[in-house]
């Protein structure tokens, strides 16, 4: 079913990689912060950071520390989040289901959390479509309600992972045949939903990071420990279990720490594509297939990349916002084709 | 390119890509400049007469007085009522709450062509074209009158003439036009005016989509002498709708907000707009200067711009204080 993998050129992280992308991802961080939709001064960022760290006087107006503090960093914390749990389920999907393509919405999830949020904004006619209210808690169980489908529907018809995928595609159509009927039931409601599903960062604040970290945290944590797993699955089926490995049970823990990561994601920002797929490619490409090493890697390029998309989605146009998902598929569609090419022989 | 994209024509947009399964935005809804709000050498109300709604190019000639109207916008149906058409109108759409409308489930935003001209209507108005209704229409050899979303009041007023017109009644829509205007120039001349004027934010929905002064809701609102903070955010892209960044909404300050995403809309009000991180700091906030606006009035260009006015400017009081 498998065969050799064709690339496997490091299979532990060494340590100057280690450091070098946790160096670069404070980077990205601290750039971000001192970017946004309004300029405060880079310097009197910096000067207010030290302000706070040592109990000094702030150069900053008390509404200025307050977009600084309760909106800009929280969006930066919160990006990485959404962006480390897209990127390392991605690379743990594409493990699981042997298949380059797969990304973190492939099972359900976006299909059951669109699901959830519609049947909420049209039932609560208060529920908004930012972070206020039911919305992200509907999301997050709808995201778990649509893989939960999918894994009950695929074990019922067959064992192999190409048939989980494809109750996946059945699931997604089903879920999202409701979602349109409902919707143009009462399209009163569609604007809001439309905007939920556009997702994005502009509504996040603490309690958006507060309500995302512990699932992502979690699901993050599981699945950098489970890469040596994912590679003796690479091998096959069989030589897994020669080596005393059950996949069945590998892949229900790697789908259930990938999804619950995904759903933490999608509660708090919505669909954002393209994260999923193009990150753990790039990891690849320069870092080799490992998944001991792919995963963790995507995990903090997940977050650097999201991090870096978020300040051209809140600056390219400000004082108005860019939806993320634009700035995720510009950057990642052309790269996609660039991955295609090369998948022939250098991908799995 | 003048164009009006209220949350009922935004959804009616949106509905419209649903169908066709694109959220591809550039390309639509974009009329031509205003044209004279009817022509034909008929006057008064005289059949047959020949109407071209305001915006639109394409005439449509109606032979004797409409008996069988069929609404498809409740901006239409409350227009059709307030000059005097309400008798010949047999159908209107779900969203049209026109007190005593014959409301149906026809649903303007995914039209069934088959369930309108069941109605056997002698003419029918319609705001959107989803689903191509119009031309579905005109194949039966039905009266089809489309009208644009107005940017302006006096676009307003030419699509309220124009109605007036084509369903024979002319004189009434001019005397509702020039009471109209009467009240919201009493409305305005009476407002408070301070000396800078007041900015204001106006609020479309919680993920801050915003009206700019460049849209019917935004001229109405300029009247009163405000500044809109959603201005510099306003793009050919966004026409007159952007999406504003929390940080700018902040760093502006307003002194008054708008919200038209209160109660059944999206829930919002003066404590969730406090309760929002930051938004604390906001003079709109620490005034209390927060308020709901009725969302219907808010996104509709018919004869309540009246009511909408007078609560816009019984809010301005208060703020102003």
């Amino acid at each position: 079913m498998s065969t050799e993998p064709a690339t496997l050129r490091a299979t532990r992280l060494r340590p100057i990689v280690v450091a070098t992308t946790i160096v670069v991802l404070l980077a990205v961080m601290l750039g971000s912060v001192l970017l946004g939709a309004i300029d405060l001064g880079a310097g009197r960022v910096l000067g207010e950071i030290v302000a706070e760290l040592t109990g000094g006087r702030s150069p900053l107006s008390a509404r200025e520390a307050a977009i600084l503090w309760q909106l800009r960093v929280p969006r930066v914390v919160l990006g990485g989040l959404v962006g480390a749990a897209l990127a390392a389920s991605g690379a743990a999907y594409q493990g699981v289901f042997h298949n380059p393509l797969a990304d973190p919405y492939l099972l359900g999830a976006a299909a059951g959390a669109g699901l959830a949020a519609t049947i909420v904004i049209v039932t609560d006619p208060n529920a908004g479509a930012g972070l206020a209210g039911p919305v992200p808690l509907a999301a997050f169980a709808g995201a778990l309600g649509g893989i939960g489908l999918t894994w009950l529907l695929g074990r019922s018809t067959g064992t192999s992972t190409a048939t989980l995928v494809l109750a996946g595609v059945a699931v997604a159509a089903f879920l999202t045949a409701i979602q349109t009927f409902l919707q143009q039931q009462d399209t009163d409601t569609l604007q809001r939903v439309y905007s939920w599903t556009l997702g994005g960062l502009n509504t996040a604040g603490w309690q958006a990071v507060l309500m995302s970290l512990p699932y992502i945290g979690v699901g993050a944590i599981v699945l950098c420990f489970s890469g040596r797993l994912l590679d003796v699955l690479a091998l096959g089926d069989e030589e897994a279990q020669s080596l005393g490995i059950r996949p069945v049970r590998v892949r229900i823990i790697v789908i259930a720490a990938a999804s619950l990561a995904t759903a933490g994601a999608v509660a708090v920002s919505g669909l954002i594509g393209f994260v999923g797929i193009v990150v753990p490619h790039v990891v690849r490409l320069l870092f080799g297939g490992s998944y001991r090493v792919v995963v963790p890697l995507s995990l903090v390029g997940g977050a650097m990349f999201l991090i870096a998309a978020d300040v051209v989605a809140r600056t390219a146009l400000a004082p108005a916002e860019l939806p993320i998902g634009v700035v995720t598929a510009f950057a990642g569609g052309p790269f996609f084709l660039v991955v295609l090419r090369t998948a022939r022989n250098r991908l799995r | 390119m003048s164009r009006h994209l209220p949350k009922r024509g935004f959804r009616a947009v949106i509905g419209l890509f649903t169908l066709v399964g694109t959220v591809m935005v550039t390309g639509c809804a974009s009329h031509a400049p205003a044209a004279p709000a009817s022509t034909g050498s008929n006057a008064g109300s005289a059949f047959p007469v020949t109407v071209v709604a305001p915006g639109g190019n394409t005439p449509v000639t109606i032979a004797t007085e409409p008996k069988r109207i069929v609404s498809l916008d409740a901006s239409e149906t409350r227009i059709l009522f307030g000059v005097g058409a309400g008798k010949q109108v047999v159908a209107v759409d779900k969203d049209s709450d026109y007190p005593g409308a014959p409301r149906t489930s026809i649903d303007s935003t995914n039209p069934n062509v088959e369930a309108i001209a069941g109605d056997n209507p002698d003419l029918v108005i319609t705001a959107y074209d989803n689903n191509n209704v119009v031309s579905g229409l005109q194949k039966l050899k039905i009266p089809v009158l489309k009208v644009n979303a107005p940017s302006n009041i006096s676009q307003a007023y030419a699509l309220w003439s124009a109605i007036g017109r084509a369903t024979g009644h002319q004189s009434e829509a001019d005397t509702l036009i020039s009471k109209e205007r009467q009240e919201i120039a009493a409305i305005v001349a009476k407002a408070p005016k301070p000396a800078k004027p007041l900015s204001y934010y106006y609020e479309l929905d919680s993920t801050y989509y915003t009206a700019t002064s460049h849209t019917f809701i935004g001229s109405l609102l300029a009247q009163f002498h405000l500044t809109n903070i959603g201005d510099p955010a306003d793009s050919a892209s966004a026409a007159g709708y952007p999406q504003l960044s929390q940080e700018a909404i902040l760093k502006a300050n307003p002194d008054v907000i708008f919200l038209t995403d209160g109660g059944n809309q999206g829930g919002q009000s003066a404590q969730t707009v406090a309760a929002r991180p930051g938004w604390g700091t906001l003079t709109a906030v620490q005034r209390g200067d927060v308020f709901v606006l009725d969302n219907d009035q808010a996104s509709e260009w018919g004869p309540t711009i009246d009511s909408l006015m007078q609560g816009v400017a019984d809010d301005l009081a208060k703020a102003g204080k």
